[in-house]
């Protein structure tokens, strides 16, 4: 068992220093981010209540854009270089590759949201300093990473791979991103936990089903 | 290529559709004529009887795609895909049903077309989850990985359907709960006479048979679309 773990965190950190090294991924899901923050803005054109009645949505849509830029190129670039062989040969559980890039999906993520939550604040005039957001935030893009690798490793392994993910993985995740919206909006709104329970609810069981099904599931997606 | 038995329609299969346009015959009857006319909403309550059956065959069929999802990882056969396309083409057809009608009914019952409530919402994502299903098939070329694929997008994709069945229950909704509606906390609840209970128990049996010959039939199409690939990989090989 010790050795599952080493085997995850070794993808994780592989893949961050892979990343470290290039900065292409997070340059670019953070310029999207800084380019959806301003659109909105412009575009809405809305005045302070409706700013706040509308936060949440508007977080969530951005960092799930941003997550698929970043799905998209989890396997990708492992196929890109070749290396996604070295990977399957190499003597370790295949769900432990799963469950690496998906730490390593959800890590990048949280980069970009503690990127965009000052940002999004000073532009918008909002406090976020909620740490019940912060915990939505986390488990919403947990349940978020762990179903978009499952299906980023299988859209890679078709045609048009970079149109295919977001059309399989938006309507899967909806339930996750209304849920998350829900729950985020009745914490920053104030209303209170008892309010946001039903949504975390949610969260929660989808939290603990995508990833259980994904360990089950990922042999069958890169087996040959 | 000598005609197998799969080329001649099974006579059971002729039985079903004799029964199953029957069966729907005499729903339409029960619907029109038998089942009382609801106080509040009027004629247009009649189409609860549709509503409900499409959503439970199609919740019911998705499910058993599920389960040959499951069935087909542990024991690969290329009937249990043929099957599992054939459940998900189905219960999207059933789908479309289900919301169409709804969206009927929802005109004058809530005085509009569309309305974002939970199980609407959670309902429409059910379908372009299905949808998406479709697509991803399109996408792959190998035969076995596509069954492979469809198999866990299956199963990955059946868990939108309890979610939509507890949706009611989970965030307070417009929508009438229809099965347990004695629960304290649904809040659009209404109470069914017997007449009307029986054309909806009625009704989902004649749904649910019909679906059955619908499945049946939409297999074997599924089995001769198969052949016909065969022939042509006979043919294209010589």
């Amino acid at each position: 068992m010790p050795s599952y773990f080493a085997a995850i965190w070794a993808i994780v950190r592989k893949d961050i220093a892979a990343e470290w090294r290039s900065r292409q991924m997070l340059t670019a899901m953070l310029a999207f981010v800084v380019l959806v923050i301003f659109i909105f803005a412009f575009t809405l054109d809305i005045d302070a209540l409706t700013r706040r009645q509308i936060a949440s949505g508007i977080l969530w849509t951005t960092f799930a854009f941003a997550g698929t830029l970043g799905l998209n190129r989890t396997l990708a670039t492992e196929g890109e270089r070749g290396s996604l062989d070295g990977l399957l040969l190499a003597p370790l559980e295949r769900s432990a590759i799963y469950f690496g890039k998906t730490l390593a999906n959800l890590f990048f993520m949280l980069v970009v949201e503690i990127f965009t939550l000052p940002l999004y604040a000073l532009f918008y005039g909002m406090n976020l300093a909620h740490p019940g957001l912060w915990l939505v935030l986390l488990l919403g893009s947990w349940c978020f990473c762990a179903v978009g690798t499952l299906l980023a490793a299988m859209a890679a392994q078709a045609r048009s791979r970079e149109l295919l993910l977001p059309v399989l993985l938006f309507p899967l995740v909806l339930p996750v991103l209304v849920a998350a919206v829900r729950a985020s909006s009745a914490l920053v709104n104030g209303l209170g936990w008892a309010y946001a329970w039903p949504s975390l609810n949610i969260l929660i069981v989808y939290g603990i089903i995508m990833p259980a099904l994904g360990f089950m599931f990922f042999d069958f997606i890169v087996e040959e | 290529m000598a005609s197998t038995s799969l080329d001649r329609k099974p006579r059971a299969l002729h039985a079903l559709d004799v029964v199953s346009a029957l069966l729907m015959a005499a729903t339409l009857y029960m619907v029109f004529f038998y089942a009382p006319t609801e106080r509040v909403m009027g004629q247009v309550q009649r189409l609860f009887y549709f509503h409900v059956s499409s959503a439970w065959v199609a919740m019911a069929v998705l499910i058993v795609a599920a389960v040959l999802g499951i069935v087909y990882l542990i024991r690969p056969q290329h009937k249990l895909d043929v099957w599992a396309v054939a459940c998900i083409e189905l219960g999207l057809v059933y789908a479309f049903i289900c919301v169409t009608t709804g969206s009927i009914w929802a005109r004058p019952a809530w005085n509009t077309w569309w309305t974002w409530d939970p199980r609407v919402v959670t309902f429409t994502i059910l379908i372009l989850v299905y949808l998406a299903y479709m697509l991803l098939r399109q996408g792959i070329e190998d035969p076995q990985r596509r069954a492979r694929f469809g198999a866990i997008y299956a199963i990955l994709a059946s868990v939108t359907v309890p979610l939509t069945y507890f949706s009611i229950r989970i965030w307070r909704t417009l929508h009438p709960v229809v099965i347990g509606s004695g629960d304290p906390s649904a809040q659009g609840t209404f109470d069914m006479t017997r007449p009307m209970l029986h054309t909806l128990l009625f009704s989902l049996l004649a749904f649910s048979v019909f679906g059955a010959t619908l499945l049946w039939h939409r297999v074997r199409l599924g089995w001769l679309a198969d052949k016909v690939e065969q022939l042509r990989m006979q043919a294209l090989g010589r």
